[in-house]
C-alpha cells in the first residue's frame, strides 16, 4: 500500500485519525494501544475505540510481530453511551 | 541494556523527561530514564492540562511564570515535529467569599511584585471575558491572559525526543526493584534486566515517589490522593480561559480539540493509589459545572478517569538531594501542579545534580524543611 492509500483509510471516525498516522506511530516505536491513542487520540471520541480498537491491535500485531492476542487493550472506561452534563445535573445520586 | 549510567531516572513522566532532556543539555553523558510503564502513563497523562502562574507563594509564583515562558518556545526549543497546543486564554479565578476575595486581593498584589500580568476584576469584568458565565453570588476574580492548556502527551513526547536526540536512554516498561546504597551514597538500582550502576538517581516516580525513596531508605512525606476528571465531547470554540472557583471546588477549560476538560477536588478523598472512579462525580460536577456555566449542559460527557496528586504537607514540591543518602534527588510532591511547572523544576534540578548554580533558588524546596517546620504553605489548590 502507498503512504497516498494509507492517506486514505480513516482507522478512528470519530477523530479522523487515518492508517498512515497509526503506523507512523508504530514506525516511531509505539508498541501499545495506550500509547497510539494518547499520541494520535484514536480512540478517544464518541465511541471511545468501539470501531478502531480491533484495527489497531491489528497493526500493532503486524508491523511489530507480537501475536494479536497480547496486544495489550487500553482501559475502558465509562460511560458507555455518551451522556449530556444536563441529564447528569438532574440524575439521583 | 547498560550497567552503568552517570544518572539513573525512576518516571517516564514530564519531570523525569524534563530532567533527563536538562542533565544532557548541560553535558551529562550517560543519562537514562526508566519507567515501569508506558510514558506519561501516571499523573502527567492524566491531569488537567492546564498552566497557571496565578499562585499564592512567591515560589510557586516563579516557577509557575519561568515554566510559561518556557512552553511559549518549546515546540522550538526541542525542535517537536508536532504542536504542544499551548493554548493562551488565560485563567479566571473566581471569589465568592469575602475571605477568597482578601486572599486574592493578596495574591494578585505579590503576582504582580513578580511581573505576571494578572488583574482584580469586578463580576461584571468577569462576564465580559465568560460571557456564559453565570454571575450570581459572585463577589470578584482573577484573570490573568497568559494562563491556559498545554497536551500533556505532546508535551512529554517532546521531551522525551529531544532528550533521546541528545543521548539519552529511555525504558519503558522497565521497573526497578531496589536501590542499591552503600556508605550513604547511591551506587546503583535494580531492575528485572539486571543492575544499573550509577551515582546519581533521581525519583520522578509521582505518585509512588514515597514507594520510590523507601526503596533508598529514604522516609519522606508524601502520600498520594485520588483525583477525579472528566472530558466532554468536542464543539466549536466557546470557551476561552479555565474557569477555577475554590468554592465549588471545579476547574473547567475547553483545550484547542474543543473537548470541554473539568475536575473536582473533593476534601473527603482518602489517601491512597486508587485510580478508579465514581458515579457521585459525575452528578456533583455536572450539577455545579452548568450552574456556573449553563451552555454546558447541552454537551455529552465522553469518558471519565482519575489520577494521583502526590501531596506534601505544604502543597508545594520537594526538589533537591536527600541530606542522609548522597547522589539520592528528589523532584516530587507536586501537589497537583507537578505538570506545569515541570520546564523548571527539570532545569533546576539538573542545575543542582551538576553543582551548578541554579536559575533560581530552590534550597528552601529541599525536604529538610520539614524537620525543621519551615513550611511554605500554597493556599491556591484545587
Amino acid at each position: 500500500m502507498t503512504e497516498e492509500q494509507e492517506d486514505q483509510i480513516i482507522i478512528c471516525r470519530c477523530e479522523d485519525i487515518t492508517l498512515r498516522e497509526i503506523r507512523d506511530l508504530i514506525r516511531r516505536g509505539y508498541q501499545t494501544m495506550d500509547e497510539i491513542k494518547r499520541a494520535s487520540r484514536a480512540g478517544m471520541g464518541q465511541c471511545q475505540g468501539r470501531t478502531c480498537r480491533s484495527l489497531i491491535a491489528q497493526e500493532i500485531a503486524q508491523m511489530t510481530g507480537q501475536p494479536l492476542a497480547e496486544v495489550r487493550i487500553p482501559t475502558f472506561r465509562p460511560p458507555i453511551r455518551p451522556v449530556k452534563l444536563g441529564v447528569l445535573a438532574e440524575a439521583e445520586e | 541494556m547498560l550497567d552503568l549510567a552517570d544518572a539513573v531516572i525512576i518516571g517516564g513522566g514530564i519531570n523525569g523527561l524534563s530532567v533527563a532532556y536538562n542533565l544532557a543539555r548541560l553535558g551529562l553523558r550517560k543519562v537514562r530514564v526508566l519507567e515501569k510503564n508506558y510514558l506519561a502513563s501516571g499523573a502527567t497523562g492524566r491531569c488537567g492540562a492546564g498552566v497557571r502562574q496565578q499562585w499564592g507563594t512567591e515560589m510557586n509564583i516563579s516557577l509557575a511564570r519561568a515554566s510559561i515562558k518556557k512552553f511559549e518556545v518549546m515546540n522550538d526549543e526541542l525542535g517537536y515535529y508536532r504542536d504542544i497546543e499551548f493554548k493562551q486564554k488565560g485563567y479566571l479565578m473566581l471569589a465568592y467569599t469575602g475571605k477568597q476575595l482578601e486572599q486574592f486581593q493578596k495574591n494578585v498584589v505579590l503576582q504582580r511584585s513578580l511581573g505576571v500580568p494578572v488583574s482584580l476584576i469586578t463580576p461584571a469584568e468577569a462576564g465580559g471575558i465568560v460571557p456564559h458565565l453565570n454571575t450570581e453570588g459572585l463577589l470578584g476574580a482573577t484573570f490573568c491572559p497568559e494562563d491556559g492548556h498545554v497536551n500533556p502527551f505532546h508535551a512529554a513526547e517532546a521531551y522525551a525526543l529531544a532528550a533521546k536526540r541528545l543521548g539519552v536512554e529511555i525504558h519503558p516498561f522497565t521497573e526497578v526493584q531496589a536501590i542499591l546504597v552503600e556508605d550513604g551514597r547511591v551506587r546503583g538500582v535494580l531492575t528485572a534486566a539486571g543492575t544499573v550502576a550509577t551515582p546519581i538517581v533521581v525519583n520522578t516516580a509521582g505518585g509512588y515517589s514515597a514507594e520510590v525513596s523507601r526503596m533508598a531508605g529514604v522516609e519522606i512525606p508524601t502520600y498520594s490522593e485520588r483525583h477525579q476528571i472528566l472530558v466532554t465531547e468536542p464543539v466549536e470554540p466557546l470557551q476561552g480561559p479555565m474557569v477555577i472557583s475554590f468554592y465549588h471546588g471545579i476547574y473547567c477549560q475547553q483545550t484547542p480539540h474543543g473537548s470541554f476538560i473539568m475536575g473536582q477536588g473533593d476534601p473527603n478523598e482518602p489517601k491512597g493509589h486508587d485510580l478508579g472512579h465514581s458515579w457521585q462525580f459525575l452528578t456533583e460536577v455536572a450539577r455545579k459545572v452548568t450552574w456556573l456555566l449553563p451552555p454546558l449542559k447541552g454537551l455529552r460527557l465522553v469518558r471519565q478517569w482519575s489520577g494521583s496528586y502526590n501531596m506534601t504537607p505544604d502543597a508545594q514540591p520537594i526538589i533537591g538531594e536527600a541530606a542522609e543518602v548522597k547522589g539520592f534527588f528528589l523532584a516530587v510532591g507536586f501537589s497537583g501542579h507537578g505538570f506545569m511547572l515541570a520546564p523548571m523544576t527539570g532545569q533546576l534540578l539538573a542545575e543542582k545534580i551538576l553543582g551548578l548554580p541554579t536559575t533560581l533558588p530552590i534550597d528552601m524546596l529541599g525536604l529538610e524543611r520539614f524537620a525543621r517546620g519551615e513550611l511554605i504553605r500554597e493556599p491556591s489548590v484545587v
